[in-house]
């Protein structure tokens, strides 16, 4: 047989096999979470708040956590979206093209993006100390910010960069300026991309421990106050699957099963809502 | 539209980083005519437009020296008012370039910027410029779609609409039909013919025949240079210039 036709039926068996790959890492993650945790999964898992003592107990629920991972992970992502659109709007319609400026802030988001979770946990620890802060959902929410500000604001600045530049000059030659131009044009533009990264930047808020553990401690209550301690789900997790107790580690892959409804359920209702948002997008 | 806009360039030299892309330019526009900036690719026509309302601001490591007088206004004066001088004119690019928005809020995009609130103003400007380009008839029952989904021809005329809609006294078009299949350019340039009664309008062109069915007055540009200008007549007829009469008669292109 010819060789260049090995070749290409090679590689493409070298495709479909990586593919296949991941999605059955996918399939397989939610497989194990699915039959490691339904059986353990009940309605008070999600309307109540953990009852029967001993390392979160093996009553009640974890509704504590969830209400707290929800408040923890939109109060991030509402900072970062603050911070990150300002940002990617300066780099895209205000800085030079060639700017230094707007090189060494893309390379910094960058370097932020590789920093460890952890690292961001202890440095707002190490803030919020030296401030005589404890633990609190409000110091969560600041970290966890910042955690996900350089995912957002680049991935926001991904899809911004994509805007065509005939589209600047056609707002700047009916007389706009370029705040005008930005906050109409561009965002409208880009909108799908904008809500993508939101959406990233939220399950990445939403599941990550390391960051949470020192600055939002935990609590067996729902939260009512921003100056108090917290519950998080991905916590939870990390607590009860620890436990030495068959039941409670039982009832962590329920509460890891929880944390990937949400991030799914998010995911396809953004989805949705992006393709109402998105129909005078310019192709 | 009373007042007498004139368009004066002077001595204006424009360059992008090492290259002089225009040289010493000097000429006046005529008001309330048809200009055409004609010359072969990369001779500075579109640079020279697009310093008209300062859209070359953008381009990188541009400078320029000289002036151009709007009303007797240098609007190459780094103090000039910028969004007031691309006000005056309205701008009809390559490629149509329709905003991400519905139709109604391409042609209410710059009225509402320029401080127009009341709806019901604004309903009569957008019916008013999207029949002076020909739309209305198209798109009166589907204002608020998607301006991307009209056809190429269309979003041509929505941007003619668009522009129309600030009120300039100058309309400046970029091979505005080069993008277009003939029976949209025709319409385009019908429209462009029928402009000059009520705004100045300057054109450029790489056809030379367009030129010729469009302009009153011409501007030949070759390498940066203004070579010859005058009305067309005489420009196509009698060209002084050799480098003019080659390129008329299609010698050089």
């Amino acid at each position: 047989m010819d060789i260049r036709k090995v070749e290409e039926r090679f590689f493409e068996c070298l495709m479909v096999a990586s593919t296949v790959v991941i999605l059955l890492t996918l399939c397989l993650i939610v497989g194990t979470i699915a039959v490691r945790g339904l059986p353990a999964m009940n309605l008070a898992m999600i309307t109540q708040t953990p009852k029967g003592g001993f390392y979160l107990g093996k009553e009640g629920g974890i509704l504590n956590a969830i209400i707290g991972s929800l408040y923890l992970a939109s109060g991030a992502v509402v900072i970062a979206a603050l911070l990150s659109l300002p940002v990617v709007l300066y780099l895209n319609v205000y800085a030079k093209k060639r700017s230094r400026l707007a090189a060494l802030t893309r390379f910094s988001l960058d370097v932020l993006w590789g920093v460890p979770s952890i690292v961001y946990g202890a440095f707002g620890f190490t803030v919020m100390l030296l401030m005589g802060l404890r633990a609190s959902l409000l110091g969560g929410i600041i970290t966890v910010a910042l955690l996900i500000l350089p995912i957002m604001a680049r991935a926001i600045d991904e899809s911004v960069r994509m805007v065509p530049e005939h589209i600047l000059e056609a707002s700047y030659a009916l007389g706009a300026t370029r705040f005008e131009t930005a906050f109409t044009v561009v965002v409208r533009q880009s909108l799908p991309g904008i809500l993508t990264a939101i959406l990233i930047a939220f399950g990445r808020g939403i599941g990550d421990a390391a960051s949470v553990i020192f600055t939002t401690g935990f609590t067996d209550s729902i939260p009512y106050s921003l100056f108090r301690p917290a519950a998080t789900l991905p916590l939870a997790i990390f607590f009860q699957l620890g436990a030495p107790i068959a039941e409670v580690k039982e009832r962590g892959y329920a509460s890891a099963f929880v944390l990937t409804v949400i991030i799914l359920v998010i995911s396809i209702a953004s989805r949705l809502i992006s393709r109402k948002l998105t129909k005078h997008v310019v192709r | 539209m009373e007042t007498h806009s004139h368009l004066q360039v002077r001595d204006l030299n424009v360059f992008y980083g090492k290259q002089h892309a225009l040289k010493n330019i000097t000429v006046d526009i005529p008001n309330r005519s048809t200009t055409a900036i004609i010359g072969p690719s990369g001779c500075g026509k579109t640079t020279l437009l697009k310093s008209f309302n300062r859209l070359i601001d953008s381009v990188e490591g541009v400078r320029f020296s000289g002036s151009v007088l709007v009303d007797g206004e240098d609007i190459l004066d780094p103090k000039a008012e910028v969004t007031h001088i691309r006000k005056k004119m309205g701008l009809l690019s390559q490629r149509p370039s329709p905003l991400p928005m519905s139709i109604y809020d391409n042609v209410a995009y710059g009225p509402r910027m320029h401080g127009l609130r009341k709806k019901k103003e604004l309903d009569e400007i957008v019916e008013h410029y999207l029949k002076e380009a020909s739309l209305w008839d198209v798109v009166k029952d589907r204002l608020h779609s998607p301006a991307s989904r009209l056809s190429i021809g269309e979003q041509q005329r929505l941007c003619l609409a668009r522009g129309l809609a600030v009120k300039p006294q100058i309309i400046l078009g970029d091979e505005p039909t080069s993008a277009l299949d003939p029976m949209s350019s025709q319409r385009i340039e019908k429209h462009f013919s029928e402009l000059k009664r009520q705004y100045t309008v300057i054109i450029v062109t790489h056809i030379l025949r367009q030129a010729k069915r469009l302009a009153d007055y011409v501007i030949f540009l070759y390498l940066g240079e203004l070579i010859e200008a005058g009305p067309a007549q005489e420009l196509f007829d009698n060209p002084k210039e050799d480098l003019t009469k080659d390129y008329v008669r299609g010698v050089i292109s």
